[in-house]
């Protein structure tokens, strides 16, 4: 690129040029807001126009309490069960100061399932004020060579009320091209929430 | 922010008004292995810019394939790349599934961190070389040109083995030095980096 325009990218101040493709930046693909929904999916726009895909979860606020914030990936056909191998742990510490731990969670990794992830498997809090946030990584969605692997963490209000974070990583063990993600609870609703979806240009 | 120009923020093509304040993320270098010994990003060479022109670097790791199990591993320079043995204070803990669901951990990994030490720092252990095996993941790279603090970096890397184990690997530690880190460098403990490809971005502030 050349002239004052494109020589002022990265800069913090004026104007610069976007490059094609959102040129490395990210990129603000969609938006979804959820309103006591069963699922929130991403169902269009995920494919070979990012290698990386960032979804970031905002206030997610449960209907119903101990229940637990899942994802699944979508592997060609309509339904969201791509097979699956994962790790997950998780840490808390109460409000009350009196628990904490860090524990590898061996009800909540899934091995060659297609079933859901749960993002924090000792259940989040549904108490007014409770909300989770995080953000979820996916490389490289649309190769038909290698699985897919995807890194996620959320921060929670878990039940009993406590500071919680859960950790996910794993792979779809597909060739297949992951065109979809939906997250969901186990129970109940998505009583609110944003959901927002970026890619990650490499070129 | 208001108006056309305001509104087309975050889009692809076109002017955007960059924020207040920065942030913005910037596409530096994209490196793709071919039977490749190592991928280095070198500043000043060949496009990459690894200085004091932003204070945050982000690496991305995609579909690392190994030429043979080997772990994948980084190293940084503070010579422009003439030699990657900047000392190190680390820690690694990973977690870890099989395929077949009978086994799992969550542990620290004593043998793979690094105390003062110079040689190359494990990412992600023991990354298959089966055909659709690729390891992915990202590394945070704090203000390598300060030289008045060391540098903080920040990994977290997904791979499988050739035992269909999946690890979760989680990296952090510090370049313990006060001169300026100018080069990153990836590489397999063993073998070559089959294919794959390492981008890196610079976070304006």
């Amino acid at each position: 690129m050349s002239g004052i325009i494109s020589q002022n990218v990265g800069r913090t101040s004026g104007l610069v040029k976007a490059a094609a493709a959102g040129g490395g930046a990210w990129t603000l693909i969609e938006t979804i807001t959820a309103s006591s929904d069963s699922t929130i999916e991403f169902d269009s726009g995920i494919d070979s126009t990012y290698p990386i895909y960032l979804f970031k979860i905002i206030n997610l606020h449960v209907s119903s309490n101990n229940t637990k914030p899942q994802v699944n990936f979508r592997d060609g056909s309509t339904a969201y069960d791509a097979t699956k191998t994962t790790t997950h742990y998780s840490c808390s510490h109460n409000e009350a100061d009196n628990q904490t731990w860090l524990q590898y969670e061996t009800g909540g990794d899934l091995a060659e399932s297609t079933g859901d992830q749960a993002f924090f498997y000792q259940n989040v809090s549904n108490v007014d004020d409770a909300a989770s946030s995080g953000e979820l990584f996916l490389f490289s969605p649309s190769s038909t060579t290698f699985v897919k692997h995807f890194i996620g963490r959320l921060a929670v209000v878990a039940n009993p009320v406590a500071s919680g974070q859960g950790y996910i990583g794993g792979y779809c063990n597909t060739t297949a091209a992951i065109d979809g993600v939906q997250f969901k609870m186990n129970s109940g609703n998505i009583d609110a929430g944003t959901f927002k979806m970026y890619g990650l240009g490499d070129s | 922010m208001s108006g056309i120009i305001a509104q087309n923020t975050l889009g692809g093509s076109g002017l955007i008004k960059s924020p207040e304040g920065g942030g913005v993320w910037n596409f530096i270098k994209k490196l793709t292995a071919s039977a490749s010994s190592d991928l280095s990003f070198v500043n000043g060479t060949d496009d990459v810019v690894l200085d004091s022109t932003y204070k945050t670097y982000f690496f991305t790791f995609k579909n690392i394939h190994a030429s043979a199990q080997a772990n994948f591993q980084v190293n940084f320079s503070e010579d422009t790349g003439s030699n990657y043995n900047v000392t190190k204070t680390t820690i690694y803990f990973f977690a870890s599934h099989n395929e077949a669901g009978d086994s799992t951990s969550l542990s620290y990994q004593a043998s793979y961190d690094l105390a003062q030490g110079t040689g190359a720092q494990p990412l992600g252990l023991s990354f298959s070389s089966d055909n659709d095996a690729g390891g992915a993941g990202y590394m945070h790279l704090f203000d390598p040109s300060n030289t008045t603090f060391v540098k903080q970096f920040i990994s977290t890397a997904g791979g499988f083995t050739d035992g269909d184990y999946y690890n979760t690997n989680n990296v952090s530690g510090y370049c313990n030095t006060t001169s300026a880190v100018d080069a990153v460098q990836f590489s397999m403990s063993t073998g070559n980096i089959d294919a794959g490809d390492i981008c890196l971005y610079g976070v304006s502030s």
